[in-house]
């Protein structure tokens, strides 16, 4: 259950931007979460709302992205869709694949009400 | 509340020695976890919602880790200020972290000094059994929390006397999947899988075994009596990452463990 605590730094971290800017509430918050990041979208979102009680957070919609993973064939540099950590280049079936996208955990934006 | 000290650290990690039953030092840092329940004070915003509200988004596009990544690297530039070689040490609970470290450390204390990290969420149990071993340690109990994080280390670390030029062992809590994400700034990280588990253990938590950089498979005296093919865990293994180095011991034997000393201390000449 590492998204309890992974929720309690998103809501610590959007609760300094939301401050800085002088917020009196923080409606949405729009997180990047890539399929490969090793984070389960729904336990977060049931996580957030308990980390988020009686913060700016509190109303807050959580809207998830969540950018398929891809990976780059080490031997022949072709690039392709991958859903796991190994995969097989499906030219050259080389298994040097590097991980290229589907890993992200970001917090891109806030919405706040002045 | 905490009822050592009576004060208001509700849930989070403490430090713990072996012997010192009255030590215990609370993980805090002014905007830590344990500091989210904010309580509003003065202005009741409900008041807002009678005027036309305006709202704005505003981009952040920060690494919901990067506050532990950051205090992860503050504690690997420290280590690597004063040479001292880290290894976070990550498995199920039962695969035999504590025995093997009881097994290594007295040969590794031949060569270099060693100190030991220990995450558990309660006891001080493997701290003690570290401690008789004559090796300066601390016991990290995280409450409720089911890893190890950067800050846990770095208030740790402040609490041990450690050497220059040595050797930390960090043996995090007993857990495949949540410490994967949480870099402590550690040099490497150390998987360990035993025998009585499933050889498709790395296909089925993926994620540990592919940012680790060592693997090993304890407790092989036991291979005659169960189904597991450690040639298949291997391959599974090193499908999730080839770059895993691969080692098979008995912590009880202690069969392959000198090949493990010798990789160890051979890594620790080459820093």
């Amino acid at each position: 259950m590492h998204e309890m605590s992974i929720a309690l730094s998103i809501v610590e971290a959007v609760e300094a931007k939301a401050r800085e800017e002088g917020a009196g509430s923080i409606s949405g918050i729009d997180l990047v979460i890539g399929k490969l990041a090793g984070i389960e979208p729904q336990s977060l979102k049931f996580c957030f709302s308990a980390a988020a009680k009686g913060t700016l957070a509190e109303e807050a919609l959580l809207q998830v992205e969540e950018p398929e993973g891809m990976g780059e064939c080490g031997e022949c540099g072709r690039m392709f869709p991958v859903s796991f950590y190994y995969a097989e280049c499906p030219d050259c079936r080389s298994l040097r694949v590097k991980i290229v996208s589907g890993e992200e955990f970001l917090i891109q934006s806030i919405t706040i009400e002045e | 509340m905490c009822d050592t000290c009576g004060c208001s650290a509700d849930g989070g990690a403490v430090l713990r020695k072996p012997g010192l039953s009255d030590y215990h030092v609370h993980v805090t840092q002014s905007s830590g976890h344990g500091d989210h329940h904010h309580h509003e004070t003065g202005h009741d915003h409900e008041h807002h919602h009678h005027h036309e509200k305006k709202s704005r988004t505003i981009a952040l596009e920060q690494d919901v880790l990067q506050k532990n990544n950051l205090l992860a690297e503050r504690n690997r530039g420290y280590f690597e200020a004063r040479n001292i070689f880290a290894l976070n040490f990550l498995s199920s609970p039962g695969s035999g972290k504590t025995s093997l470290l009881e097994k290594i450390i007295p040969a590794l204390q031949q060569h270099i000094p060693v100190a030991v990290i220990e995450g558990d969420q309660q006891t001080t149990n493997d701290a003690d059994r570290i401690h008789a071993l004559g090796v300066p340690v601390i016991q990290i109990n995280t409450g409720s929390g089911c890893h190890l994080d950067a800050l846990m280390v770095h208030s740790a670390v402040k609490e041990l006397e450690l050497h220059d030029n040595s050797l930390l062992c960090i043996e995090n809590v007993g857990n495949l999947v949540c410490p994967a994400m949480f870099d402590l700034g550690e040099a490497l990280k150390v998987v360990i899988i035993s025998v009585t588990e499933g050889d498709d253990k790395p296909l089925k938590y993926p994620t540990m075994f592919h940012e680790a950089d060592i693997c090993i498979l304890n407790k092989i005296d036991l291979l005659p009596y169960v189904d597991f093919d450690a040639q298949k865990c291997r391959e599974n293994a090193l499908r999730v990452n080839h770059h895993l180095e691969w080692f098979e011991v008995s912590a009880k034997t202690g069969v392959g463990l000198p090949l493990l000393q010798e990789w160890i201390t051979t890594k620790l000449k080459q820093r």
